[in-house]
């Protein structure tokens, strides 16, 4: 691994660490690396950076390193190291605000969360309420684990935990254009900010 | 035919617990003289000590024998005791029953088994002691404070104020120490000139303070209460009476010296002040570097001074004064980092520098005038580097312990740095954030929030490429090799004891550590005082410290001082060594296996064989005699004794154990 040159980090990317954080409402700063986090976090396993670190990365500004980083991908927003953070630093919050940037960036670290978190958003607005059956159908056609869960899938159908006819609820257009004006309100104010960060560089 | 009395205690359980007293005590009847054999449940308890003074009484006991705790914890409660009765208070012995039987053995027949040997033990001993008395020692009403930073300082006023006569030995030109070199001090940023050239007033101008500044201890001897101390006052080359430190020689003077206040990053001239807030408040001639002293031309300063106050054939004065009390507030210096850390540059780039370096860069009336411009080409740095832990916590390359101030200084010198300098980055490589003051955890936090990049991890080398200070470390909380590209780097290195402490404190006995800090007689109980009594220490003498820490100390060490200077006469203590000068060789082993400094030879006429001989033997100074014992020893003659713990009752001691 190179060393990092933490003289060589571009104004920008420290900019963008810190817009990161601003976005979860947390100062990086605040930060003493206790580790309290890591210590909490169920999914920790998983992971390929430990939270704590996510948060160090964005104090040094290194943009690509938390971008790239599966972690926030696997972070299940459960909200106990936010909640244990003895300086308050709001962890859960930052990790979502992390997959998001990484999303608008064009970087996929694990794929299949970004499929899902797709396939989950559409399902609803076409049905106004998830389709759990239909929603693991699609996750894995667009995934290629064409046969991930299907035994659990053949016996949550036999006891019934799941049936085959599509469930819409009532008013769903409404859902649909709720899904739309968030979706749209969120794109124009990413646009407006990368045209200001723009007018900045 | 001596009568001894046996008191023997089961402080609660805690020694009947697992030794049978009665089994003892039956035991002790036995022993040869033993008059009176007593037990009780506490024998230090009030009637407890009233039964023991009765008992004296009544049979008539002229020697007693306790058998209970430690001597360290009672031994002063019965010396007491027998002090009131006719019994002298050193015919006494105490068995230590406690801590070296009862609470360190578990099978009770052993330990039994055992508190009859110390019992026997000391009845053996204690029928060979003899009476003594102590002597009363004069107290001269007068304190010396060796060093005129912030510690003596402080000392000297609690003293003075207390209405003592103090004086105050500087090696400087001027008081203030280190303090006073400093721009802020944290947590609470306060000036440190401001609060410190104040005190140096006060001192300068209080009636019970005799400031000697540019003066030296040349030679002690005495003891507690009776310090003889010769000071060398040395050569100023100036008139004091008749300077007004007007400084018109300052300006004329040609010759340009390195000045070692603004840590060599400026030059003063040969007759110099040390700053301008000295005290006191006139010049010296630094006569290594006067041309006229060196070279007999020049005598610039001679001819315009208004006063005539140059005096160019001035010399050394010695002056020699007793005290009662001495003060050791010698201080540190900082650890000479450039031998030991070639991967650092070894002082070879002069971007390069100490925290003291960077406290007169950003003091307003240093070298920059307070302007955070590099040493190299006098331009702001953009990027600074503050490395901790440079020579502390090393003991491969520097010291083993922790400095104790620099997380502290470092947090401040990152914040004075990104108040100065608002568009600048600063990195500080640490290994651990040490803040265990008063407001100070909070002072670095805020240091974190002023932006200051804290990288834990040393750094391993620092080289240059492109005009930058390239700093390789590791941020251990990534595992990540980082580098910082500098354009000034600021090492926060160790303090060491100040120059010449080893010899000072040989002059004085004062014990040091391996690293030369000077040692308390006690870590926890007796911090302000040394093991020489009558020597206290205040400051970073002892060891690494902060100044509240300091000024702490100073005032603990006045306040043992006023204690000391409130007595008229001290009470000797007469368990000291005693020579026996027919057995003396006068071969001096003696005087130099002694810590104290408390033995001489002396020539003495005796009378032997009915002829006068003149022959060297071996005299006890009894003020500085601790009785530790050491000198015993040493004799191969068996000339010296202790008093109390005499060969011969010893031997007595031994032959219980073995014989009986």
């Amino acid at each position: 691994m190179q060393a990092l040159d933490l003289s060589g980090i571009p104004e920008k990317d420290v900019a963008a660490c810190q817009a990161i954080a601003a976005e979860a409402g947390v100062n990086l700063k605040d930060c003493y690396q206790c580790g309290k986090c890591t210590a909490g976090c169920p999914l920790a396993e998983g992971m390929d950076l430990m939270p704590r670190e996510v948060i160090r990365y964005l104090q040094l500004g290194a943009l690509d390193v938390v971008l790239s980083a599966k972690t926030p991908w696997i972070c299940a927003q459960c909200v106990v190291c936010s909640s244990r953070c003895p300086q308050n630093v709001d962890i859960c919050s930052t990790m979502r605000a992390v997959r998001l940037a990484s999303k608008r960036a064009g970087y996929r670290p694990l794929p299949e969360a970004d499929i899902f978190d797709d396939e989950f958003i559409a399902n609803v607005r076409a049905h106004g309420v998830s389709n759990e059956q239909y929603l693991a159908a699609a996750y894995n056609v667009k995934s290629g684990h064409l046969m991930q869960d299907a035994e659990n899938a053949v016996r949550m159908l036999a006891r019934g935990m799941v049936g085959v006819s599509m469930h819409n609820i009532e008013g769903r257009d409404e859902v649909a254009a709720l899904v739309d004006r968030a979706m749209a309100a969120d794109a124009a104010r990413y646009a407006q900010d990368g045209a200001s960060e723009g007018g900045d560089e | 035919m001596s009568r001894i009395g046996v008191f023997l205690c089961y402080c609660g359980s805690n020694i009947a617990g697992t030794v049978d007293v009665e089994a003892v005590a039956e035991m002790a009847r036995t022993l040869p003289d033993v008059v009176y054999v007593e037990t009780n449940k506490y024998t230090c308890s009030d009637p407890g000590q009233e039964g023991v003074k009765n008992a004296i009484i009544e049979k008539g006991i002229d020697r007693v024998v306790v058998g209970a705790c430690s001597p360290r914890m009672h031994e002063p409660t019965w010396r007491k005791l027998l002090a009131d009765t006719p019994v002298n208070p050193y015919m006494l012995e105490v068995a230590n029953l406690r801590e070296q039987c009862s609470w360190v053995h578990k099978d009770k027949e052993i330990a039994t088994e055992k508190a009859k040997d110390l019992v026997k033990m000391a009845v053996a001993k204690v029928a060979r002691l003899q009476p003594l008395h102590s002597i009363e020692i004069p107290v001269h009403k007068k304190a010396l404070v060796i060093g005129g930073g912030i510690a003596g300082m402080q000392a000297a006023l609690d003293i003075a104020d207390a209405g003592f006569q103090v004086t105050i030995v500087e090696r400087e030109t001027s008081l203030g120490g280190k303090m006073v070199m400093l721009d802020k001090t944290f947590p609470t940023m306060d000036c440190s000139a401001c609060i410190c050239t104040p005190k140096m007033s006060e001192v300068g101008n209080h009636p019970n303070i005799t400031v000697k500044s540019y003066s030296e201890v040349e030679n002690v001897s005495g003891y507690i209460g009776n310090f003889e101390v010769t000071i060398r006052e040395k050569a100023k080359y100036i008139d004091y009476d008749k300077c007004t430190g007007c400084g018109a020689c300052e300006t004329k003077c040609p010759q340009k010296v390195t000045n070692d206040f603004e840590q060599g990053m400026s030059e003063r001239t040969a007759i110099y002040k040390m700053f301008p807030q000295a005290v006191p408040s006139k010049p010296v001639i630094d006569a290594a570097h006067c041309r006229k002293l060196q070279e007999g031309k020049c005598g610039v300063c001679a001819k315009v001074c208004p006063t005539g106050a140059i005096n160019y054939e001035d010399e050394d004065k010695l002056t020699t004064e007793t005290y009662g009390a001495v003060v050791f507030a010698t201080g540190y210096k900082l650890i000479d980092w450039k031998p030991l850390y070639p991967e650092y540059g070894g002082g070879k780039y002069e971007d390069v520098i100490t925290g003291l370096q960077f406290e007169r860069l950003v003091n307003a009336s240093g070298p920059t005038e307070g302007h955070i411009l590099r040493p190299s080409d006098g331009t702001e740095p953009k990027s600074v580097v503050i490395i901790k832990c440079v020579g502390s916590r090393d003991p491969n390359k520097g010291k083993a312990y922790c400095s104790r101030a620099c997380c502290m200084y470092s947090a401040k010198h990152a914040h004075q740095y990104l108040d100065k300098v608002p568009d600048g980055r600063c990195y500080v490589f640490y290994m651990d954030v040490r803040t265990p003051g008063k407001g100070y955890d909070e002072f670095y936090m805020n240091t974190l929030q002023d932006g200051a990049q804290y990288l834990r991890g040393r750094v391993s080398k620092i080289y240059r490429e492109d005009g930058k200070l390239i700093c390789k470390g590791e941020d251990t909380l990534t595992s990540q090799q980082v580098t910082v590209a500098a354009d000034m780097v600021v090492l926060e290195t160790a303090m060491v004891p100040a120059d010449g402490i080893d010899e000072l404190a040989a002059k004085f006995t004062v014990g040091r550590d391996a690293d030369s800090w000077l040692v308390e007689a006690h870590a926890k109980l007796r911090p302000v005082e040394t093991n020489t009594a009558g020597i206290f220490l205040a400051g970073t003498a002892q060891g690494p410290k902060d100044i509240p820490d300091s000024v702490c100390q100073a005032g603990a060490a006045a306040s043992k001082v006023i204690g000391l200077l409130n007595k008229d006469k001290l009470m000797s203590n007469p368990q000291i060594s005693h020579v026996n000068e027919s057995l003396c060789q006068g071969d001096g082993a003696c005087v130099g296996i002694c810590p104290y400094g408390a033995i001489s030879i002396v020539e003495k006429q005796f009378r032997e064989n009915s002829r006068k001989v003149t022959r060297p033997v071996a005299q006890v100074n009894p003020g500085l005699c601790q009785g530790c014992g050491a000198c015993t020893v040493t004799c191969r003659a068996g000339a010296m004794d202790l008093l109390g713990y005499t060969n011969e009752s010893i031997m007595r001691e031994v032959d219980a154990l073995c014989q009986w």
